[in-house]
């Protein structure tokens, strides 16, 4: 009995979901069932956003103590630019649009990491830097541009068939390929090899550096994916079309039971996470309270798991 | 770290370390004096009492922030919702502290008190300040947007009058740098208490066995960053005159790079009170800069992570000159 519970409380990540689900129990009740259904399915349209830019960041976490990407927000502005740009309203260019929003991203990361290798700062600061340019970057490139994106790719990020969004689908596929990355594969066992203790890592004959790089890299190129996939699924690119998503997806991966010490990711969690947090902002939303009590209600939630969760073994 | 401890021990070690570290305190002065003949090579003018007036006048709240940031620093957190904190210091500044002026101050001493307590909850807890402060960001957000839904209120006409005050020679931002600076250093630098206060981040454990008390050294510095924050968002409406709940919102980014630029590090406690106002001021002023090069604004943010680049690398120059010496 202390066993199987000691399991579960060894699984944060299962809060999330009861969590989410009480939510929208919550929500559901207020308006008499009515709703419930499109309560849910625009929730996990929107939830998925969050878990591609919640993978990102989870991956830079894992790292160890000290490694987030503050850059992602940035990336996804000018990323989502770039694609509505290349795509130019164009359905045939769709494909050409995506690669080259990720190319954009991929490109930030990899600066990233040269910042951090080269001058040896924290990547707080590294992505914190980077980020300011790319603002930039992006103000120039993306100047007073508002365009639209294809047809065809906007439904693509909007449809559903039975009320279920084909994009959650195809992220939820995503997901399933982010846990054999993680857990089945050479690449991903060295993230959490690394983010665990780099010295044992590194004795180990791992390529840290390497590895590191392409973390980087590959936090960027799903930053980068985001925010052309948003720029289709809200009509248009903006540049702070990523702004809120610089403390959602450090939120996600914490909610979602990865450790904010590195070491250990979780990617079911960040299905849950995104999930409870779109959901509390719907029952927010059909309460009718005001932005401000949902800002203030989405801090208290953040500090309370956080609080309960409690703190990892090694400080920061 | 092990570098500078060998050659420390090797003859003439001391020396170059003096050198080393007199390299790095120099370095956010030497920005700062980079910035300043730029524009008065490309505008002579603008180096005048009135031009400097102008130049920084926006300079004090991030001063403020950034040494407010720099107090969580030196117990290796990092504080994100300062930015916000100082909205919501303003709204209430804007609103309460206009209207009632003694509700508004205890409200300002309730938010210092939520400041010390949550350095209280991260040091027990042993929460990432990160995660904490995160959601903080959201809270100081959602009670500035409560007080203010729509930007506007009115300063309190003396702090009108003090922010816009014309002191003899000096420009009232420079003076109010030097003050902000100056009692920063004396108080962390200069007093025995402030050694213990930087031990916190240098080495937790020692400060803990020589009998302080690592809870309290938490909320003292949590504490004084909230002070700050209350004077940055009380400055920044005196200046504005009116509030917004987003106006502080850039300044959790500012005051980070601002103390970064001044010397300061996420480990060891290792924080530069002088530094901070210097980088705030360095900060401020590439805005300046760029308007006097006639490119446009949106570089401006360009420019900031330019400036913090190259003082980094800088400063790796300087460790990797010390450590091949």
């Amino acid at each position: 009995m202390i066993a199987s519970m000691r399991r579960v409380i060894a699984q944060p990540w299962l809060y999330s979901f009861v969590g989410a689900a009480l939510v929208w129990i919550a929500a559901v009740t207020y308006t008499g069932g009515y709703g419930a259904g499109g309560m849910l399915s625009a929730g996990i349209a929107l939830a998925a956003f969050s878990v591609i830019v919640g993978t990102a960041q989870m991956f830079v976490i894992t790292l160890g103590p000290g490694n987030v990407d503050l850059s992602l927000p940035a990336n996804m502005g000018l990323a989502s630019a770039v694609a509505m740009k290349v795509m130019g309203g164009c359905d045939a260019l769709v494909l050409v649009g995506l690669v080259a929003a990720i190319a954009s991203g991929t490109t930030i990361g990899i600066a990233n990491y040269l910042l951090i290798r080269l001058l040896r700062i924290p990547p707080i600061i590294a992505t914190l830097s980077a980020s300011f340019v790319v603002q930039s970057i992006g103000i120039s490139y993306g100047r007073g541009l508002q365009v639209k994106p294809p047809p065809g790719f906007a439904t693509a990020t909007t449809v559903q068939i039975a009320g279920v969004s084909v994009m959650a689908v195809v992220v939820v596929v995503f997901s399933v390929g982010i846990g054999l990355l993680l857990h089945r594969t050479t690449f991903g066992r060295s993230v959490a090899a690394i983010g665990q203790n780099a010295r044992a890592a590194r004795l180990a004959n791992i390529p840290v550096e390497r590895i590191r790089a392409l973390t980087y890299a590959l936090g960027g190129a799903l930053g980068g994916l985001c925010g052309a996939l948003l720029a289709g699924y809200f009509q248009g690119s903006s540049l702070d079309i990523g702004n809120e998503y610089l403390l959602t997806s450090i939120a996600v991966v914490v909610i979602g039971g990865t450790s904010v010490a590195g070491g250990r990711a979780n990617v079911t969690g960040l299905w849950g996470a995104s999930l409870f947090l779109v959901m509390l902002l719907t029952m927010l939303n059909t309460y009718g309270v005001s932005a401000g009590v949902r800002l203030l209600v989405t801090g208290l939630v953040i500090i309370a798991v956080i609080v309960t969760a409690g703190g990892p073994r090694i400080a920061r | 770290m092990s570098v500078s401890v060998v050659s420390s021990t090797k003859p003439g070690g001391a020396g170059v370390l003096r050198v080393r570290r007199t390299l790095r305190a120099v370095l956010p002065a030497l920005s700062l004096i980079l910035i300043l003949l730029a524009i008065w090579h490309l505008n002579a003018r603008a180096i005048s009492y009135f031009g400097l007036n102008l130049m920084l006048n926006l300079a004090v709240p991030v001063a403020l922030a950034t040494v407010g940031q720099m107090f969580v620093m030196a117990s290796n957190d990092l504080d994100l919702s300062i930015g916000t904190f100082v909205g919501f210091i303003g709204c209430i500044t804007a609103t309460v502290l206009h209207d009632s002026p003694v509700l508004g101050i205890a409200i300002f001493a309730g938010c210092i008190v939520v400041y010390a307590l949550l350095g209280a909850l991260i040091y027990l807890r042993n929460l990432p300040s990160i995660v904490v402060t995160l959601g903080m960001f959201f809270v100081w957000q959602g009670l500035a947007i409560l007080v203010l839904p729509k930007p506007g209120g009115h300063a309190p006409d003396w702090l009108k009058a003090l922010m816009s005050l014309k002191t003899p020679y000096v420009p009232f931002p420079v003076m109010a740098a030097v003050v902000i600076g100056v009692v920063a250093y004396v108080g962390l630098m200069r007093t025995s208490y402030g050694a213990v206060l930087r031990g916190a981040g240098g080495n937790a454990v020692a400060v803990e066995r020589a009998g302080w008390s690592m809870l309290k050294v938490k909320m003292i510095l949590f504490g004084l960053a909230g002070f700050c924050g209350v004077l940055a968002g009380m400055a920044l409406i005196g200046l504005t005159t009116s509030a917004d709940a987003n106006l502080g919102n850039g300044y959790t980014l500012l005051s980070i790079a601002g103390a970064i630029l001044g010397g300061g590090e996420f480990t060891g406690g290792r924080v530069s009170p002088i530094g901070s106002v210097i980088g705030a001021l360095t900060l401020t002023l590439a805005g300046s800069l760029l308007n006097f090069m006639h490119i446009s604004p949106d570089w401006q943010v360009a420019a900031q992570g330019g400036i913090l680049i190259v003082v980094l690398a800088a400063r790796v120059l300087i460790n990797r000159a010390g450590s091949a010496a």
